[in-house]
């Protein structure tokens, strides 16, 4: 049975991880298409076909000068009233590594205040891209994708990854705003302190995830579609198939929005 | 520190009316960490450049345009800097500036930008532009810089510092105190000439000369016969002519020596091949194919850009490993970049192009900590060397969106003129598109990057030997790469591909259009129309355009009627597709500028004239391969500190500062990933990903290489690398029935008989045990003259050749990857079972190394017996009867068992006793007896952790091969080997894994 619920999956040059995040989404009843930036930068009303809309991970125009900026720049300048809308109307937006930091510099996210963007997403601690596993808690805000979820293992990939707010108040506004999703916690499932590399770029407050605050929108720097088989477990030679891959319910999630 | 910037290359013309040139300094924001000013302090204390170092540092832009500096302000603001976390200043650099108007750098500390040259690929400057015309910004221009402050340092170090470790003089330009540039334009025209080198009158030392002044590394013999050939047509070659020759006959693009004649003498007698590797490591996978019959799975073998093997029956899996050395040498970073690329458009121009899957690298380097006193001339540093390649490997395959699964680091210190760079790429292949032939008629099209003077006789130097000049010389050798732009051609390239719109493809490599062109039409002929390729700026000569080895360009060919709907494709997604000839049957090459023709040569000459030269090879065992071991002093080794130090020596150290630069997780397909163990970092085996996400099949990749083994006897490196890779794919799960093997020589100087000899050698030891193990040679690829030349302080020229290298890939297939095990031990109270026959074997041993002794047999493996090994262990690893497995290699029993214990989280327990090895003596001390069964090295060993429900069944698997319950997993984290005399190996997992750990642990 065709699913009704429609997936955009976003492509632009350096997007890489648009084929397994497409598969997710099919594997959670949904149907997809990719989607170049250049027939969306000419015909924007294509994402009226869809209700949800993801910016996959991927190193976008080579993330030159920055993550993400490049294709932040354009989304920002030429469709941000489009994708603006689109949330409106009560449609989903999830970006993931590549994509948050798409989402993030376009103030899809986080909008800008007085002095500009609040929050940004730079240079891991280390200095250095790395790819490796990670705990995390969902913060049980009203963020569609998380549903349900309160532990997640899932691998993250990137070098500019660490979640930095301007000050103190900034993040409070995030906190009270139920705009914090999803913290890096220790492998034990605690949080309090959470050194490297349990929080694996030094993000404030462990963040790992930003959701608006319709919970509609969200964008997170870990790869849930890189854990959608019981192989892909780093562990699982050790300890044994799991019945489910972690990275499934967050697409189901996303796809039980529309049942 | 001089005040005048000179910035040589981008010509400045004095022209009042060029728009202001500004520069926008992006620095980390008061209360942020300056990072790269850290890493840099850090470097310049490690290679004794500077202690101490004051710096800061900044990113960069350089813009031209009609801007007021609010505007530019407004600019920075929206596309470069990141204000949360950075500050911003902009100030004029043009003449005339009002300096007034943005912020202005005082003279001190003393300021050093650096530039990337002109024609050097600047990806960010690029894009920037772009995305700046893109929303409405009249930009003229624009450039990337870094940017550093310096405190307290004298000029002679200041200047020093900034060449060896802030810059790179082979692709970059260093600009002291303050920046004055009137115009980021370049200009460049070249009058269009016709050049004919007057060859037919040329004497022997006039061939020489052309050759030598020409760059292209043709010998007096291979000169001769082109100047008979034009003799013949009446006529001197065009320069371009002569370039085609160059780059079609050279080593690289080739294999003249390795594909060539040659008279081979052993204490068998003299052989003589007409060509060698077709003799040797084809004539292997030949035996095999026509052994298997009908169950032949090899789909083609040593003809396309990789080789390719059925996988599921609808889908191929294609391999390939190709070298990229002497750029690596030159300029690390883009050399590492530039070859992962490369490699990948091999994948992709395999049968109508493979989507690539996967990505290794293999790398060996003099030893990090060498001091910069120990190093020759000319040399960079071999730290400096390894921080670049992994750099350069890391932001070419992440971007690229490819996993890197699989991988090794050699270190030894004959490596450090030449650094070896392998990179390797798996691609996944529908079998009806294995094959491609292009069609008299077609249309030649190039997309992807533009043609730019990068890169030009990069085919002819890297079979040139380097020098302490080399770095001067050879820098438009060096390249740049830009992943992006391979990542947009590989998204149409199979969209292309799935809609049937070309008939060939294949890459851009060495020597460019012309080896491209060259390749494809070779049974047809071709014209091509140079001037019609898109360029990255002008001046460049038809003769530039065609030997260019700029990177990412792919070429097609494609029939008239498709062309339309090609190139709309292409402009869909912003990739540039050209059409620059078209193949004809006329069995020549015609090359064409503006109308005009400027060369036409026969294919049969390019592909069938290279003179066919006999080469002198001879083998004598050396004086290492017959000598006893040295046993003065045995008595007094700590065998405790030897374990550590294997473990901490640089082969065996963990790798996990590279393995986690590098994304092995994209596509979403790993199963056993390169680190695994209860904390996820114990030493893989082998890698096991799925190529297709909707099945359980798998494949493998692994590789084996012992270069101290070649130092005895090359033979026995051979059959021993052969052995390490596919026992490493066979320890996961792997079928010992569907391993296809790649080789990847690297040798010094093979003009020297007894070098070639010993690389033949090798060759023979490889087609023998590729036979015996059924394991097919599928692809291959050479790298010769290996070789560093350089006058030493008293004035005597010194050569320094690398070992002997034998890179040996397998890529394996998992029919059920839920099968697969690894090696981290699994729950205490399992027996460890030793797999195979230990022998006195500890001739180019880990344990030899780190206590320094020379001599002892070199391990050997017995071919028949290692096939039937591999069999009955995947039965039962298949079984699943095995928790855990573990090849043996460097290091040996302890080593191994030590690693599993660490990555498991458990203890072991081991009764030497129970070693049984092969011959044992009477004249044998039990201290030797000792060192024999922890280190000895044999081949063929694996470790398996058994439970104690299937330890009858395993045991049975097993029947007819040496096995031995060895021991037992404990709970205390304490690894013990023990014997009658008491403890021989104690020591705590904690410590173990320190050892193993902390040598590449870098920041």
């Amino acid at each position: 049975m065709q699913s009704k619920v429609k997936v955009l999956v976003l492509r632009s040059p350096g997007t890489n991880c648009d084929a397994e995040t497409a598969l997710a989404f099919q594997q959670a009843g949904a149907t997809t298409e990719f989607v170049h930036i250049n027939r969306l930068l000419e015909s924007p009303q294509l994402i009226d076909e869809y209700q949800i809309m993801c910016f996959p991970g991927g190193f976008s125009y080579g993330d030159d000068i920055g993550a993400g900026r490049i294709l932040a720049s354009q989304v920002g300048h030429f469709l941000f009233q489009t994708v603006s809308s689109f949330r409106d109307a009560g449609k989903l937006v999830l970006g993931i590594c590549n994509g948050f930091q798409v989402l993030i510099k376009t103030g899809l996210l986080v909008p800008p205040d007085e002095s500009g963007f609040p929050v940004t997403l730079t240079w891991n601690d280390s200095g250095r891209y790395t790819c490796r596993w990670v705990t995390l808690r969902s913060a049980n805000n009203n963020c569609v994708f998380l549903r349900d979820i309160d532990l997640l293992y899932l691998p993250v990939a990137h070098a500019e990854g660490r979640f930095v707010t301007r000050d103190e108040k900034a993040l409070a506004r995030l906190i009270d705003g139920k705009c914090v999703a999803l913290r890096y916690v220790n492998p034990d499932g605690s949080n309090g302190t959470v050194p490297f590399p349990a929080n694996p770029n030094g993000s404030d407050n462990n963040i790992a995830g930003i959701c608006d605050s319709t919970g509609h929108v969200f964008g997170l720097m870990p790869h849930p579609e890189r854990h959608m088989h019981p192989t892909q477990h780093p562990r699982w030679t050790r300890e044994g198939l799991a019945e489910t891959a972690d990275g499934f319910k967050l697409f189901q999630n996303a796809v039980a929005h529309f049942a | 520190m001089g005040q005048t910037a000179t910035d040589s290359s981008s010509q400045i013309t004095r022209n009042n009316t060029l728009s202001p040139v500004w520069m926008v300094e992006i620095t980390p924001a008061a209360g942020c960490i300056d990072r790269l000013a850290n890493e840099i302090a850090a470097d310049a204390a490690e290679l004794q450049l500077a202690e101490m170092l004051n710096i800061q540092t900044a990113r960069g832009f350089l813009l031209q345009g009609d801007f007021v500096c609010e505007q530019v302000v407004a600019i920075a603001k929206k596309l470069f800097a990141e204000p949360v976390v950075e500050s911003i200043r902009v100030y004029l650099v043009s003449d005339g500036a009002d300096n007034t108007a943005g912020f202005m750098p005082s003279d001190e500390p003393a300021t050093v930008h650096v530039f990337p040259k002109p024609g050097v690929t600047d990806s960010q400057a690029g894009t920037a532009l772009r995305e700046l015309r893109a929303l409405g910004y009249a930009i003229e221009g624009l450039r990337t810089c870094r940017k550093y402050f310096i405190q307290g340092l004298a000029d002679k170090a200041l200047r020093q510092l900034a060449t060896r470790l802030l810059s790179n003089d082979a692709i970059e330009q260093v600009v002291y105190g303050r920046l004055h540039i009137q115009t980021l334009q370049h200009q460049g025209t070249s009058q269009f000439q016709l050049v004919r080198i007057p060859l037919r009158s040329a004497e022997n030392s006039e061939l020489e000369r052309i050759s030598r002044e020409g760059g292209l590394s043709l010998t007096l013999i291979e000169m001769q016969t082109i100047r008979d050939h034009f003799v013949e047509l009446k006529r001197d070659p065009t320069d371009i002519e002569l370039e085609t020759v160059a780059q079609t006959w050279s080593e690289h693009c080739s294999h003249k020596t390795l594909a060539g004649r040659i008279a081979y003498r052993d204490e068998q007698g003299v052989r003589i091949f007409d060509n060698m590797l077709r003799e040797t490591i084809f004539a292997a996978t030949q035996t095999i194919r026509t052994e298997l019959g009908d169950d032949d799975w090899c789909v083609s073998v040593f003809r396309d850009n990789a080789g390719i093997v059925d996988f599921d029956g609808d889908n191929c899996l294609t391999f390939k490993v190709e070298t990229h050395n002497r750029p690596s040498a030159i300029e690390p970073y883009g050399g590492a970049n530039t070859g992962i690329g490369g490699v990948i458009r091999d994948t992709l121009g395999t049968g109508l192009g493979a989507r690539p899957i996967c990505n290794t690298d293999v790398f060996c380097f003099a030893e990090p900590t060498s001091s910069m006193e120990s190093l020759p001339p000319g040399v960079l540093h071999p730290r400096r060397i390894m921080k670049s390649v992994v750099a350069g490997v890391r932001d070419y395959g992440n971007r690229m969106g490819i996993p890197t699964v699989n991988g090794a680091v050699y270190f030894d210190s004959r490596y450090v003129g030449n650094p070896l760079v392998f990179c390797g790429s798996v691609g996944l292949l529908p079998r009806q598109y294995a094959f491609k032939q292009p069609q008299a008629g077609d249309y030649i099209v190039t997309i992807g990057g533009r043609t730019g003077r990068d890169g030009i006789h990069g085919a002819t130097f890297s079979s040139a030997e380097l020098t302490e000049h080399s770095e001067v010389t050879s820098g438009g050798a060096v390249q740049i790469g830009n992943a992006i732009t391979e990542k947009m051609v590989l998204d149409v390239l199979l969209q292309a591909r799935d809609r049937g719109l070309f008939t060939a493809v294949t890459d851009c490599g060495a020597g460019g259009f012309s080896s491209a062109v060259g390749e494809m039409g070779e049974t047809i002929g071709a014209v091509v129309w140079l001037d019609r390729a898109p360029l990255k700026y002008d001046g460049l000569s038809y003769t530039e355009v065609w030997i260019s080895e700029a990177q990412e360009r792919m070429v097609f060919a494609v029939p008239h009627d498709k062309w339309d709907e090609f190139n709309a494709l292409c402009e869909s997604e912003s990739v540039e597709a050209t059409i620059i000839g078209q193949f004809e049957a006329t069995g020549h090459l015609h090359l064409m500028f503006n109308d005009e023709t400027v060369g036409t040569v026969a294919m049969s000459f390019l592909h069938d004239g290279r003179p066919k030269v006999v080469r002198n090879a001879v083998w004598n065992a050396g004086p290492l391969s017959t000598s006893k071991p040295d046993t003065t002093n045995v008595k007094k080794i700590d065998l405790n500190k030897s374990l550590q130090r294997i473990l901490s020596s640089g082969n065996v150290a963990s790798k996990h500062w590279i393995i986690r630069q590098y994304d092995h997780e994209v596509l979403a397909g790993s199963v056993i990933k390169p680190l695994v163990g209860v904390l996820n970092d114990g030493p893989s085996d082998a890698a096991v990903i799925r190529p297709v996400l909707t099945s359980n099949r798998g494949a493998a990749i692994s590789c084996g290489m012992n270069p101290y083994f070649g130092d005895i006897d090359p033979w026995h490196m051979a059959t021993s690398s052969i052995d390490e890779a596919v026992r490493n794919c066979v320890a996961v799960g792997a079928n010992p029935s569907r391993i296809a093997i790649l080789d990847n020589f690297c040798w010094g100087y093979t003009d020297r008989p007894e070098t070639l000899g010993s690389l033949v050698r090798a060759a023979l030891a490889c087609q023998e045990l590729a036979i015996q193990l059924k394991t097919p040679f599928i692809s291959g690829k050479d790298s010769l003259n290996n070789e560093f030349s350089y006058t030493d302080d008293a004035g005597n020229r010194q050569t320094i050749s690398i070992p002997s290298t034998l890179l040996i890939s397998a890529l394996g297939q998992v029919d059920d990857i839920t099968k697969c095990v690894t090696m981290d031990l699994k729950s205490a109270g399992n027996s460890l079972f030793l797999v195979g026959l230990t022998h006195n074997e500890l001739g180019g041993s880990h344990f030899h190394l780190v206590n320094s002794l020379a001599g002892g047999e070199v391990p050997k493996v017995d071919g028949p017996l290692a096939s039937r090994t591999f069999y009955q262990m995947h039965r039962a690893i298949n079984l699943r009867l095995v928790r855990a497995c573990h090849d043996l290699s460097e290091g040996g029993l302890a080593t191994a068992v030590a690693e599993m214990a660490f990555a498991g989280g458990f203890g072991a327990e081991i009764d030497l006793a129970k070693v049984v090895v092969v011959g044992q003596s009477n004249d044998r001390t039990p201290e030797q007896l000792r060192h024999i069964r922890l280190f000895s090295e044999s081949n063929t060993r694996f470790i398996c952790e058994v439970t104690p429900e299937n330890r009858a069944a395993f045991v049975e698997c097993l029947e007819g091969i040496s096995i031995a319950e060895i021991g037992k997993v404990t709970n205390n984290e304490v690894f013990r080997c023990f014997d009658s005399s008491g403890d021989a190996i104690k020591a705590t997992n904690a410590e173990l894994k320190h050892a193993w750990q902390s040598p590449l642990d870098w920041t």
